[in-house]
C-alpha cells in the first residue's frame, strides 16, 4: 500500500509536466487541426533558456523562469509565423503542415546541436535535493513545485480561455475558423496569441524538464509522451490535456515499478496506438471528420 | 571507380531504395508516416541475423528481410488504416509505432540490446545494390502506372471522392503500406551489410523524417523526383564535407522552405524520362548551335 501510494504520487510528479505540455501542445492542434511536432524544440530551447539564464546571467531563479517563458514564446510566434502562416493562407492540407512542423523540430534541433554541442547541462540546484512527506509518500520539493506551478499556470490559461473577450475568439476559432471571419475575429491575431501562450507553456516545461532531467538538444523528444498524454484527454480538449498527462504520468509509473522499467516506453506508444483505434476521441475530445 | 565514389554510390542507391517505397506511400496515398526507420530497422536486423547468427546467402536473406517487413507493415496497417484514422491521427500512431518498435529492439535478446550487432559481412557491393536498386524502381514504376496507382492518386486527391467512386480505401492504403515497408526492409537489409554493424539508436524518427524530406523535396507524386533527391542529399554532404550535423540543420530548413515556397516539390507530378532528357537535350544543342531546329 505504503510502495503503490509512493509510485502514484511520483506518477503525478511527472503527469504534472506532460499536462502542461499536453496543454500547449492541445492549443495548437484545437486552433489549426494538426500536430505541431516543433513544440519539442521549442521546449528545448526554452530550458536552454531557463539554463543559460540562471548560469550566466545568474538571476534569480522566477527571473530565469520569465526570461524563458518570453524567450519561447517569442520562438512559438516565429515558428508559426515563418512555417505555417503561409501554409494557413493557402488552405494547405494538414499533410504539409506536419512537414513544416518536423522540418522544424530538425531544424531546431540541430542548430542546437551543432552550436552548442551535444553535451548534458544540468541545473544548478534550486530546490535541493530535500523532500517533503505527503500522505505517507515523500515527494521531492521540485517536484511538488513543478506540480502546484503547472497546474496554476495551466489554471489561469483555462481562465483566460473561458472568461475573456479574447478568450472567447480563440474558442471561436477553434470551432470554425471561417466563421469566426466572418464575426470579425481577426484570424491572425488569434493565431499569433495561441502560439505565444503555447510558447509560454513550452518555456514552463522546459525549465521543469531541465531541472528534473537535464537540458539537451533531444530532450523534445520527451514531448512524444505530450502527444499521448493529448490523445488520452481528446486532442484539442484542454480538461483533457491536464486528465491525460497526469493519468500517463501514474500509468508509466505503475509499469515502472509493477511490470518492467524498461518496457514503460513500449507501454505508453502501445498504448497510444491502441488508444487512436479505440477511442480516437479521448476522454474528452471531439473526433471530427477530415475536411478535405 | 575509386573506393570512396563507388562508396557515396552505393549509400545514395541504398537511401534511393527506402525513398522509392516510401514515395509510393506518402507521395501517392498522401499519409505520412514517421515510423518508416522502424522497417529500414526490422529488414536490417531480419538480414544481419540471417547472415550472422544463420549462415544464411545474402541474397536470400535480404529478400526475407523485406518480406518480414511487409509482415510487420500488415500489423500496424490493417488496424490504423482500417480505422481510417484521420491523417495527423494516422501520423502520429506511425511515430508511437516507430518509438515502441526501437525501445523493443533496444531490450530483445536476439538484438543484443542497445549494443547491436557488430562485425557483420559487407555484403553490399556496387553490382547488387544497383540491381535491387533497378527492380525497386522498375516495380514501383509499374506499381504507380497500374491500375492501383491510378486508385492511390484518386484517393490522395480526394478520398472521399474517391470512395464515392467505388474504390476501396483501405484496400489501396494498405498495399502501398506493404509495398512501402518491403522496400524499406530491403533498404535496411542493404544499410546493414554497408555499415557491417546496427544499433537500435541507428533507426530514430529523425531517419523516417529524412525519408520523408527525400520525397517532398522530390515532389509527392512522383517517382524519379524523390529518387533525384535521395541521391542528390546522400551525396551533396560528401561533395561539401561538412559535418553531419548542419546537413541535418539544411535539411530541417529545406522541408519547412518546400513547403512554404514550392510545396509541389522539386518535381512536382512530373517524371524525368530518357525521352524527356532527350527531348531537353535536343532543345538545348538548338539554342546553342543557334539553327532553332527544336521550334
Amino acid at each position: 500500500m505504503q510502495m503503490l501510494m509512493q509510485t502514484i504520487v511520483t506518477g503525478l510528479a511527472v503527469g504534472g509536466i506532460y499536462a502542461l505540455m499536453a496543454v500547449g501542445y492541445s492549443l495548437i492542434f484545437s486552433i489549426l487541426n494538426f500536430s505541431n511536432f516543433a513544440y519539442g524544440g521549442i521546449i528545448m530551447l526554452g530550458s536552454y533558456m531557463g539554463f543559460y539564464a540562471l548560469t550566466l546571467l545568474h538571476v534569480p531563479f522566477a527571473a530565469a523562469l520569465a526570461l524563458s517563458m518570453l524567450g519561447a514564446a517569442a520562438l512559438s510566434f516565429l515558428n508559426e509565423r515563418i512555417a505555417y502562416s503561409s501554409l494557413r493562407k493557402r488552405h494547405a492540407p494538414s499533410l504539409y503542415f506536419m512537414i513544416s512542423a518536423m522540418g522544424t523540430s530538425i531544424f531546431l534541433e540541430n542548430m542546437v546541436y551543432a552550436t552548442l554541442g551535444s553535451s548534458y547541462n544540468a541545473y544548478p540546484e534550486i530546490f535541493g535535493q530535500s523532500s517533503i512527506s505527503l500522505f505517507g509518500s515523500t515527494i521531492g520539493k521540485l517536484d511538488l513545485f513543478a506540480i502546484i506551478f503547472s497546474l496554476i499556470a495551466i489554471y489561469i490559461m483555462n481562465y483566460f480561455i473561458q472568461h475573456t473577450r479574447t478568450g472567447i475568439a480563440i474558442r471561436a476559432a477553434s470551432y470554425d475558423s471561417e466563421v469566426s471571419q466572418i464575426n470579425g475575429v481577426n484570424l491572425s491575431a488569434v493565431i499569433g496569441l495561441v502560439f505565444i501562450l503555447a510558447g509560454l507553456l513550452a518555456g514552463v516545461s522546459g525549465v521543469f524538464l531541465g531541472m528534473k532531467y537535464m537540458a539537451y538538444p533531444t530532450m523534445g523528444w520527451i514531448t512524444n509522451k505530450a502527444y499521448i498524454s493529448a490523445v488520452i484527454g481528446g486532442l484539442g480538449s484542454l480538461p483533457g490535456a491536464v486528465v491525460g498527462g497526469l493519468i500517463l504520468g501514474v500509468l508509466e509509473s505503475l509499469v515502472s515499478v509493477y511490470v518492467s522499467s524498461l518496457l514503460r516506453d513500449v507501454f505508453s506508444f502501445t498504448f497510444l496506438i491502441v488508444l487512436l483505434l479505440v477511442m480516437p476521441s479521448g476522454l474528452f475530445g471531439k473526433y471530427l471528420e477530415e475536411k478535405v | 571507380m575509386s573506393y570512396y565514389v563507388q562508396g557515396v554510390l552505393i549509400m545514395a542507391m541504398i537511401n534511393a531504395i527506402s525513398v522509392v517505397g516510401l514515395s509510393v506511400f506518402t507521395g501517392f496515398t498522401g499519409l505520412m508516416s514517421l515510423g518508416h526507420a522502424a522497417f529500414i530497422a526490422i529488414g536490417a536486423y531480419t538480414a544481419a541475423i540471417l547472415t550472422k547468427l544463420y549462415g544464411f546467402p545474402f541474397v536470400p536473406s535480404v529478400v526475407l528481410a523485406g518480406i518480414m517487413a511487409g509482415m510487420v507493415s500488415l500489423v500496424i496497417g490493417i488496424p490504423t488504416l482500417r480505422a481510417k484514422l484521420r491523417s495527423d491521427y494516422f501520423t502520429i500512431a506511425t511515430l508511437g509505432f516507430g518509438e515502441a518498435m526501437r525501445v523493443l529492439l533496444e531490450n530483445l535478446p536476439i538484438t543484443q540490446g542497445a549494443r547491436g550487432l557488430p562485425g557483420l559481412t559487407p555484403y553490399s557491393t556496387l553490382p547488387v545494390v544497383f540491381i535491387f536498386f533497378v527492380l525497386v524502381t522498375f516495380v514501383a514504376k509499374n506499381f504507380v502506372f497500374s491500375r492501383y496507382g491510378r486508385m492511390a492518386i484518386a484517393v490522395r486527391e480526394d478520398f472521399v471522392a474517391a470512395e464515392m467512386a467505388g474504390i476501396n480505401l483501405f484496400n489501396v492504403r494498405l498495399r502501398s503500406l506493404f509495398f512501402s515497408a518491403v522496400c524499406a526492409g530491403i533498404g535496411g537489409a542493404f544499410q546493414a551489410h554497408y555499415i557491417t554493424y546496427i544499433q537500435p539508436n541507428m533507426f530514430t524518427n529523425v531517419q523516417s523524417t529524412l525519408l520523408t524530406a527525400s520525397v517532398v523535396a522530390g515532389g509527392m507524386g512522383s517517382l524519379t523526383g524523390p529518387i533525384i533527391a535521395a541521391l542528390v542529399f546522400a551525396a551533396i554532404p560528401e561533395v561539401l564535407r561538412v559535418a553531419n550535423m548542419w546537413r541535418l540543420v539544411a535539411y530541417g530548413g529545406i522541408l519547412v522552405a518546400i513547403m512554404v515556397f514550392r510545396p509541389q516539390g522539386i518535381f512536382g507530378y512530373k517524371e524525368l524520362t530518357f525521352k524527356g532528357i532527350y527531348r531537353g537535350y535536343k532543345h538545348l544543342a538548338a539554342k546553342v548551335t543557334g539553327q532553332g531546329g527544336a521550334k
